[in-house]
C-alpha cells in the first residue's frame, strides 16, 4: 500500500517538474509572444486578454519573459548541478576508494570551500569571471562540488568495505571496475535524490545571483532579473515581480518535491519502516 | 576428507605473517599504537588438503585468511603460494596471480552485489582475466552453475531472490570460475541454517575431490572443522597456539587453550555428557591493541606459571607435524605427563556430528 501512495506523490512531482521543464525548453515553438519585443504604448499593464500576465516597464509580455526566463534558469542550473555532480562525485568516490593522503588533502580542500557562505563564494567566483549566465553556472558548480563530494564519500566509504567489494578485489577486478560496477550503481538512489534537491536549491541561488545583477544580463529574460527590475515599479504594477517570484517558487518547489518523493520511494529503510507499520 | 589423502607437496607457505592495523590520533594522524590482528603466524598448507583455522570471534582468523590473499597489505612476513611471495608482489603482478587463489566469504548476503545478476557475479572474474566471447563466457557460467548445483534458469536473477544456501553456492561458483588451486573459505557456513550447512560443506568436499582444491577453512564451529579438515590450527589473539593433525588435536589437545575450547563442545552421548568436564575460562580476551606480556593466554590460562607472564613461548614441534606454543612442554618429561593426563578421555568429543554448531 505504501508504494501506491508514494507512487502517487512521485508521479505528481514528476508531472509537475516535467510540465515546467517542457514548457521552458519548448518555449520558442509554443507560440508565446516575442519576449524581446518592446511595445512602448503597452508598458506596465495589468493582466489582460492579450498579455495574460501583463507587461513590464518596457512593454514586453510577462508570460513570455517568464517562460523564457525559466529556460535560462534551467539551462544554467542544470549545467551547474551536472558539473558539480561530475566533479564532486568523482572527488568523493576517489577519496573514499583511495583514502590516505589523497582523501585528506582533497576533503580538507572541500571543507574550505564548504565553509564559505554560498552567495559570498558565488559572488567571488563571478567577480573573477565577469557577470553572465555561464559564470553564474560555474559559480554554482563550484559552490555545490563540495556538497556532492561529501555526500557521496560517506556511503562510498561504507560500500568500499562491503564484502562484495572485497570479493571483487579477490577475483582481481580493476579499480575502475570496482568503482564503476560495484560502488557507483549502489549510489544511484543517493545521487538521484540529491541532484533533484540541489537543483531546487540551485534555482534559488541562480535567481539570487541574477537579482544582484551577477547572472544573465539584460535583455536576456531571467527570473531573478525580472524580480529585480519589477521591484522598481512595485507600486505602479506589481505583476512582473509577483509572477516572476511565483515562477521561481514553482520551479524550486517542483524539484524539491521530486527529491522528497524519490527519497521516500528509493530509501529501503523508509520502505521497510512503512511496511512494518502496516 | 576421510577418503582424501593429501600429498605432502606444500602449496602455501606462511612465515612470520604479521598484520597490524595502526591506531592513529590527532591532527597529523600520529601512530599511537597497533591492533595486532595477526601477530607472527607461520604454517604450511599442503596441496590438496584442508587446513582448519579455528578460534574465538576477534582472534584474527578472518583477517589472517584475508591477508593470505592480500586483501589487506601485510605488515611483515611472507606468504608463498606456489612458490611466489604474494606479500611482496606489485599490484599488477598480484592481479595476475588472483586466478590461482580465491575466497568464499562468510555472509553470502553481503558478499554478492545486490545490483548484479547471478551471471554477472559469476562472470566477473572471467571478464577480468579471460578474453572469452559472450557465448563462451555464458557456457562457462552455466558449467559453473551446474557444478555448484544451481539451476541455469537462475542466471538472470538477482541475489535477493535466493536463499542463504543458494547464495553461498553463487559465491562458490564465483570462486571457482578461474580454476583456482587454493581457496580460503572464511566461515562459509556460519551464516547458514544448520540444515543447509551440511549441504554446503558436502559441496565443498565434493569440489575438492573433483578439482584437487586446497582449502584454508576458517570456522569457529569445532565439529564442522573436525569433519572437513585434515589438519587444524588453533588461533588465539593473533597467534597460532597449536597446529596438529585433526585426529591428534581432537583426541589429545595439548595447549590449555585448545583443551578449554574443545571441552566446550557438547557430547551427544548422555553418558559421556554427564561425565564431561568443562574447562571454564574466566575473564575476557585481552585487547589485541594491548596484548599481555609473555604468553598471550596467560591472563586466562588455568595452568599459568610464572614464566608465562614474562616470556613469550615459541611454537615448537613436539611431535612430527604437531606444533604447540606453550611453556608447559618446555621439557620432554613434562610434555609426556601432561599429554597423558589430557588423553584420559574426559574431554572426548562427538566423532561425527557435522550439524551441531558450536559457537565458542
Amino acid at each position: 500500500m505504501h508504494s501506491l501512495r508514494q507512487n502517487k506523490l512521485l508521479a505528481f512531482a514528476l508531472a509537475f517538474v516535467v510540465v515546467q521543464v517542457v514548457l521552458a525548453l519548448a518555449a520558442p515553438w509554443l507560440g508565446f509572444q516575442d519576449p524581446f519585443r518592446q511595445i512602448m504604448s503597452q508598458r506596465i499593464k495589468a493582466p489582460n486578454e492579450v498579455n495574460w500576465l501583463g507587461t513590464d516597464q518596457l512593454g514586453r509580455d510577462v508570460l513570455a519573459r517568464i517562460v523564457w526566463g525559466a529556460r535560462t534558469s534551467l539551462f544554467s542550473t542544470a549545467t551547474a548541478v551536472s558539473l558539480a555532480l561530475l566533479a564532486g562525485g568523482t572527488i568523493g568516490l576517489l577519496a573514499a576508494y583511495y583514502r590516505g593522503w589523497f582523501d585528506r588533502i582533497v576533503m580538507r580542500t572541500m571543507d574550505v570551500l564548504f565553509a564559505f557562505p554560498i552567495l559570498l563564494l558565488a559572488i567571488g567566483v563571478i567577480s573573477v569571471l565577469g557577470p553572465n549566465a555561464w559564470s553564474a553556472a560555474i559559480a554554482i558548480a563550484i559552490v555545490y562540488t563540495p556538497i556532492f563530494a561529501r555526500l557521496l564519500r560517506g556511503p562510498a566509504l561504507v560500500l568500499c568495505e562491503a564484502e562484495y567489494v572485497l570479493g571483487a578485489r579477490a577475483v582481481g577486478a580493476s579499480d575502475l571496475r570496482i568503482i564503476g560496477s560495484h560502488i557507483l550503481p549502489n549510489l544511484v538512489s543517493v545521487i538521484l535524490v540529491q541532484t533533484s534537491i540541489l537543483l531546487s536549491a540551485a534555482i534559488l541561488v541562480e535567481a539570487s545571483l541574477s537579482f544582484l545583477g551577477l547572472g544573465a544580463q539584460p535583455p536576456t529574460p531571467s527570473l531573478g532579473l525580472m524580480l529585480s527590475e519589477g521591484r522598481n515599479f512595485l507600486l505602479l504594477s506589481p505583476w512582473p515581480a509577483v509572477f516572476a517570484g511565483i515562477a521561481i517558487l514553482l520551479l524550486s518547489f517542483g524539484f524539491n518535491l521530486l527529491g522528497d518523493a524519490l527519497r521516500d520511494t528509493l530509501d529501503p529503510r523508509l520502505r521497510d519502516a512503512e511496511a512494518v507499520a502496516q | 576428507m576421510f577418503d582424501h589423502a593429501p600429498s605432502q607437496k606444500t602449496l602455501v607457505e606462511v612465515d612470520g605473517l604479521k598484520l597490524y592495523f595502526p591506531i592513529t590520533a590527532g591532527l597529523f594522524r600520529r601512530r599511537v599504537g597497533d591492533v595486532k590482528a595477526v601477530d607472527g603466524v607461520s604454517f604450511n598448507i599442503y596441496q590438496g588438503e584442508t587446513l582448519g583455522l579455528v578460534g574465538e570471534s576477534g582472534c584474527g582468523k578472518s583477517t589472517c585468511g584475508r591477508a593470505l590473499l592480500r586483501l589487506y597489505n601485510v605488515t611483515d612476513g611472507s606468504i608463498r603460494i606456489g612458490g611466489v611471495d604474494i606479500a611482496r608482489l606489485s599490484a599488477d603482478a598480484l592481479r595476475r596471480m588472483r586466478p590461482t587463489m580465491q575466497m568464499v566469504f562468510q555472509d553470502p548476503q553481503a558478499s554478492l552485489n545486490p545490483r548484479m545478476t547471478v551471471a554477472g557475479i559469476i562472470g566477473e572474474p572471467l571478464d577480468e582475466h579471460t578474453t572469452l566471447s559472450r557465448a563462451e563466457k555464458l557456457a562457462r557460467i552455466y558449467e559453473l552453475m551446474d557444478a555448484v548445483g544451481l539451476s541455469r534458469d537462475f542466471a538472470n536473477r538477482y541475489p535477493h531472490a535466493f536463499s542463504g544456501g543458494q547464495r553461498q553456492r553463487i559465491g562458490i561458483a564465483r570462486a571457482l570460475a578461474l580454476n583456482p588451486r587454493f581457496i580460503v573459505c572464511d566461515e562459509p557456513i556460519a551464516a547458514l541454517d544448520v540444515s543447509i550447512q551440511a549441504q554446503v560443506v558436502n559441496l565443498l568436499e565434493e569440489l575438492q575431490d573433483r578439482l584437487g582444491l586446497t582449502y584454508l577453512f576458517i570456522s569457529h564451529d569445532l565439529s564442522m572443522v573436525r569433519h572437513i579438515a585434515d589438519r587444524v590450527a588453533v588461533m588465539y589473539l593473533g597467534k597460532i597456539v597449536e597446529l596438529a593433525t585433526r585426529e591428534a588435536l581432537y583426541e589429545r589437545p595439548m595447549h590449555p587453550y585448545t583443551q578449554a575450547l574443545l571441552s566446550a563442545v557438547p557430547e551427544p552421548d548422555p553418558v559421556h555428557e554427564a561425565s564431561r568436564r568443562r574447562i571454564i575460562l574466566t575473564g575476557d580476551v585481552p585487547s589485541p591493541a594491548n596484548p599481555p606480556q609473555g604468553c598471550n593466554f596467560c591472563t586466562r590460562c588455568p595452568k599459568v606459571m610464572d614464566i608465562c607472564r614474562r616470556v613469550e613461548p615459541a611454537s615448537r614441534e613436539l611431535e612430527p607435524g604437531r606444533f604447540v606454543a606453550c611453556h608447559l612442554y618446555e621439557t620432554a618429561t613434562t610434555a609426556g605427563a601432561t599429554a597423558a593426563e589430557n588423553g584420559s578421555g574426559k574431554t572426548r568429543l562427538s566423532t561425527n556430528n557435522p550439524t551441531t554448531q558450536q559457537g565458542v
